[in-house]
């Protein structure tokens, strides 16, 4: 009965795969960057039927590595990838920021795309301790990757703003517990991505993901220029 | 039928058991070396003990191995803190101490380091690496 019903379905099967094949096809052409779209991240607030609000990002003021400070206009129609770390984590820091050094590299001197790492520790990361790091990660100056510090509840509050779980804990080696996401900011400070640091595999995920948002964010600067 | 597949199943069940038996005689210690890296240390150092830039030194190629043979037990132990020079590189990373790991346990793990990514390093016996975790006792109150 049931071989019967395979070998007079074959013929259906065969066009419904051949089908399926070719719309895989055409499905595949069509996700380029210029049709796709990445989603809003966080909690939307619903103001009225059909105008849904996406969580922006709150406005800050942080200082890099070069004594500069960093607010959400240095990032001015960019978009830019968020971390937390602090520069003596003996754990998942140091896997964290060879990922990032990946993103870093494919997109070094591209204007469009910035690097945001946050200091958990601001009491030991001081300014030259964060531009030793820096340094000594191989990037030169703040142009593109800043390294900032803030007090301390202000980093931390900020942590919780970008969804990315942060907090001391005396018994955590190096004192402090951290998640190792990447968090993908629009220039609208909208959070489109979050992808584990310490993970090759959502790093390529991140790297396919970038210019996706950047076609996005360029195609929305061409509509308001016109 | 049924009589085969219970037969089949009986005489399984039964190797399975001296199996479960047997690897219940083998202890895991044969990659101890290479899980411990992976645990502990791979995180900074690198899957392949590359290291990371000049923040973290390498281990793959490192001639601080060489240099510093005797001091390696207790490094790994007690941790490291301060400039240290590898390569012609100066770093100066804090690496954390690993007070819970037994001789035996630091032996394998030196010797997973020292045999591989290209390293060709003589390996340390047990009672070696005892001997040379003798000065370091007790530095830090551990």
């Amino acid at each position: 009965m049931i071989r019967a019903f395979v070998s007079r379905s074959l013929p259906l099967l065969t066009a419904l795969a051949l089908l399926g094949g070719t719309q895989a096809c055409q499905f595949n052409t069509d996700t380029t960057a210029a049709t796709q779209r990445l989603p809003y991240l966080g909690e939307p607030d619903v103001v009225a039927p059909g105008d849904t609000v996406y969580p922006t990002l709150p406005t800050f003021t942080l200082t890099n590595q070069d004594r500069q400070t960093v607010t959400p206009a240095t990032f001015a129609g960019k978009v830019y990838i968020a971390d937390f770390f602090f520069a003596t984590c003996p754990s998942i820091c140091p896997k964290m920021q060879s990922e990032m050094l990946r993103v870093y590299e494919k997109y070094k001197n591209d204007k469009r795309v910035a690097f945001l790492s946050h200091t958990i520790d601001p009491e030991h990361d001081s300014i030259p301790v964060l531009r030793e790091y820096a340094e000594r990660l191989g990037v030169k100056d703040a142009s593109q990757w800043h390294f900032v510090t803030a007090p301390r509840d202000t980093i931390f509050r900020l942590a919780g703003k970008y969804m990315v779980a942060a907090q001391r804990d005396a018994s955590a080696p190096g004192g402090a517990v951290h998640s190792g996401a990447f968090v993908l900011v629009d220039p609208q400070r909208h959070i489109r991505g979050s992808y584990d640091g310490t993970n090759a595999e959502q790093v390529d995920q991140l790297l396919r993901d970038l210019p996706v948002l950047l076609q996005e964010v360029s195609g929305a600067s061409a509509t308001a220029a016109k | 039928m049924p009589s085969f597949v219970a037969r089949c199943c009986g005489s399984l069940a039964v190797v399975g058991a001296a199996v479960g038996l047997l690897s219940g005689c083998f202890t895991d210690r044969q990659n101890e070396g290479q899980r411990l890296y992976a645990q502990r240390c791979a995180s900074c150092h690198g899957d392949q003990g590359q290291g990371l830039r000049r923040l973290i030194p390498p281990l793959a190629g490192a001639d601080y191995l060489k240099t510093h043979r005797t001091q390696l037990p207790c490094l790994i132990q007690h941790g490291q803190q301060g400039p240290m020079v590898v390569n012609g590189i100066e770093y100066n990373q804090v690496m954390p101490a690993q007070h819970d790991l037994t001789d035996a346990q630091i032996t394998n793990l030196l010797n997973y380091v020292q045999t591989h990514w290209g390293n060709r390093l003589e390996p340390y016996t047990i009672s070696e690496v005892t001997t040379l975790l003798v000065p370091c006792h007790g530095i830090d109150g551990k």
